[in-house]
């Protein structure tokens, strides 16, 4: 087998655990410890393994649900047939093949980033895998978790393995002192802005220092969730305290003397001292504001007293070109500034930005407020779970009688596959992860934000601080 | 899979940065649950209106990507969500192989799982392809300009002499050169596989990846 000598990496230790082959020339055979499964990208899988009689080799390490198509009004009434047969098919699937599923009648359902962590499914120093690119969200419990093709998903069914080519390492290393307005969600925006939506291709991304220390579970999460919007294969933190505060009593994770024995195997889970990464990086957020993006990917985002760039501040013609088409996309005026910008529409939700402390920190600036007539704002739960707590906390009645739609969960809004689109032309503040193109619906423009920005933006109408809307020196 | 071992074929040309797979592949297509029939609606918000009717603003308007198979384009090509659709897309509208300067790291995987052969190539380089496509002019079905790859040799080459190497992993260039299931190779190595789980990999869901231990201590 080949293995690194001498100090490791967090990365380079799951790696090395879980090699089953490792060959000059060739990529790792990886071993799979969880593989998520969900309706958009597995039927295609399933289909290959019947059609070449192949069985699931552990469907006990493979869990599934459905969330992607999933109506939220009423999950149940399905009216597109097409939706309709893939999450039947999903259905008789886990059922010829024993996979376990979280249906709709499951009080498991949700977001599969969701119910993964908050069943304990995940856990530190596992590989983890799922046809979703932001399966990376799991990392934020120190396992390596990446996204799969349809092909590479039914590779993992038949052989609980993948072919891997070793990935190469980089640090994120968030400093300084962190102001009480910034998100983790603004945070991840602001490093993606400063280096761009490919500065962690080909590598996998362990972030560090003080900021991330002090990050609830929920925080890291968000921040691993985005680690692909940077064009990584995955994010990762090292588990601590916080981490193994999370995992203690949930339903797949080990109890009683089991749990002391793992929590103390999992603390060596950490990169070692004197160990070096290919690429490091240092982001400071001590002087940061909240972010809005402007433009059509993840990267053109601005701190919220910002501006629209122009065009021509950009180095390269190619750049000055998508910036142009990005701001033409997106209905927006070089220069013009981003609290000048209204919005139609306010989501909340998505595997980014669903979880409970989500719900409760756009709830504390919905309270006692309403939305602004004739903007639409939906709060879709990351799961059965989270909209159960958000309920026994009183937030579902918060955010209806501010003027909220309280919705069951799914992926939703975040990508538009369910009946939960942004008309052509209107402008959406979105909890979620892309502001690509037609993303939330054809012509769609979509602004990414964080849970209180998102809850600001639909009290005034168009992007103000949450800070500053707390603080009251904003009139609604 | 089919295999890929020599490809001549008419380049189409996306000057574009960061090409998503949510642009390749819009969401309204990834209900089918088929591998098939996919090519229809590659770059389908920017090739047509919203009413279905095709859209002669966009780069391919004007036919100059018709017959053609090797896609020229920008920097970080396939970011984005990891829907392998993308590729059934661009497979199933005829391209077998793509040129970029780079490729987001899940889209460039699935590319090789369906037969399609991604090349990183300097940026230099292909800003210079960029150039002579432009100069040889666009044309309809049967004209534009074409480019010979051949994988066995590793090189990209015209007719008037341009050539230029290019890097692939051994591994996925021999899947390619064979047209191989990589599933049925996989499961050659069953022995391995069961030795591991026996050592090492977790029984149940819930226990733990034991060889973590053995490594770390």
């Amino acid at each position: 087998m080949l293995q690194k000598t001498g100090p490791k990496t967090l990365v380079e230790k799951i790696w090395e655990a879980h090699q089953v082959a490792s060959e000059e020339g060739k990529p790792d055979l990886l071993y799979i410890d969880l593989h998520l499964v969900h309706e958009v990208t597995s039927p295609q899988a399933f289909e290959g393994l019947r059609l070449a009689g192949r069985k699931v080799r552990r469907p006990d390490l493979t869990y599934a649900t459905m969330d992607h198509n999933v109506p939220t009004d009423n999950p149940f009434v399905v009216n597109d047939p097409i939706a309709a047969k893939q999450i039947a098919v999903l259905e008789e699937n886990c059922k010829e093949f024993a996979i376990d599923l979280a249906d709709l009648n499951s009080s498991a359902q949700g977001i599969v980033h969701v119910i993964g962590p908050e069943l304990g499914l995940t856990q530190p120093g596992k590989t983890i895998v799922c046809g979703d690119s932001h399966t990376s969200t799991h990392g934020a419990f120190g396992a390596l978790a990446f996204g799969i093709g349809t092909s590479e998903v039914e590779h993992v069914l038949a052989t609980q393995c993948l072919w891997q080519s070793k990935p190469k390492t980089m640090q994120v290393n968030i400093v300084g002192e962190r102001p009480h307005s910034v998100s983790a969600k603004d945070i991840v925006l602001g490093v993606i802005a400063a280096n761009g939506i490919g500065f962690g291709t080909g590598h996998v991304i362990e972030f560090t220092g003080d900021v991330i220390r002090s990050m609830t579970m929920e925080e890291r999460m968000t921040v691993c969730n985005m680690s692909i919007e940077a064009g990584a294969r995955a994010g990762l933190v090292a588990p601590d305290e916080t981490t193994f505060a999370y995992l203690e009593g949930r339903r797949f994770v080990p109890s009683g003397d089991a749990f002391e024995f793992a929590k103390e195997k999992w603390r060596t889970l950490r990169t070692d001292e004197g160990a070096t990464y290919d690429k490091e990086i240092v982001f400071d957020v001590t002087a940061m504001k909240e972010q809005v993006t402007w433009g059509t990917n993840p990267g053109m985002g601005t701190d919220v007293d910002g501006r629209v760039p122009y065009p021509e501040e950009m180095e390269s013609e190619s750049a000055r070109r998508a910036t142009a088409s990005a701001i033409a996309y997106m209905g927006l005026e070089p220069g013009m500034r981003i609290q000048d910008i209204e919005i139609q529409h306010v989501f909340i939700g998505s595997c980014t930005n669903a979880r409970i402390e989500d719900l409760r920190m756009a709830a504390s600036i919905v309270r006692g407020r309403t939305v602004k007539p004739g903007v639409r704002a939906l709060v879709v739960p990351g799961s059965k779970q989270v909209k159960l707590q958000a309920e026994a906390e009183g937030l579902d009645e918060v955010f209806k009688s501010a003027g909220f739609e309280w919705r069951e969960p799914g992926c939703s809004m975040c990508l538009g596959m369910n009946p939960d689109i942004v008309p052509e032309g209107e402008r959406c503040a979105s909890t979620s992860n892309r502001n690509f193109e037609g993303r939330q619906g054809r012509g769609a423009r979509t602004h990414l934000v964080s849970p209180a920005m998102a809850a600001a933006a639909a009290i005034a109408g168009r992007f103000v601080s949450a800070k500053a809307m707390l603080e009251e020196s904003i009139v609604s | 899979m089919e295999p890929l071992r020599r490809h001549r074929g008419k380049v189409a040309v996306l000057d574009r940065l960061n090409v998503d797979t949510d642009q390749i592949i819009p969401k309204q297509f990834l209900k089918r649950v088929e591998r098939s029939g996919f090519g229809q609606f590659l770059f389908y918000d920017w090739r047509f209106h919203a009413d279905g009717t095709p859209n002669p603003q966009f780069e391919w308007g004007n036919g100059s990507a018709d017959g053609a198979s090797i896609l020229l384009t920008g920097e970080n090509f396939g970011c984005g969500s990891s829907r392998e659709h993308a590729a059934w897309a661009l497979s199933d509208f005829g391209f077998r192989v793509i040129l970029a300067p780079s490729f987001a790291d899940i889209f460039f995987n699935n590319c090789f799982k369906n037969g399609v052969l991604p090349i990183a190539l300097p940026k230099e380089t292909v800003d210079r392809l960029f150039a002579q496509v432009k100069a040889a002019g666009d044309g309809g079905q049967d004209s534009g300009y074409a480019l010979t790859v051949d994988l066995e040799q590793q090189t990209i080459y015209n007719d008037n002499g341009l050539e230029v190497s290019f890097d692939v992993d051994p591994f996925r260039r021999k899947c390619l050169l064979e047209g191989l299931d990589d599933i049925g190779l996989t499961m050659q190595w069953e022995d391995r596989i069961a030795e591991f789980e026996k050592k090492y990999a977790p029984r149940e869901r819930y226990e733990l990846f034991s060889n973590c231990y053995l490594n770390f201590e």
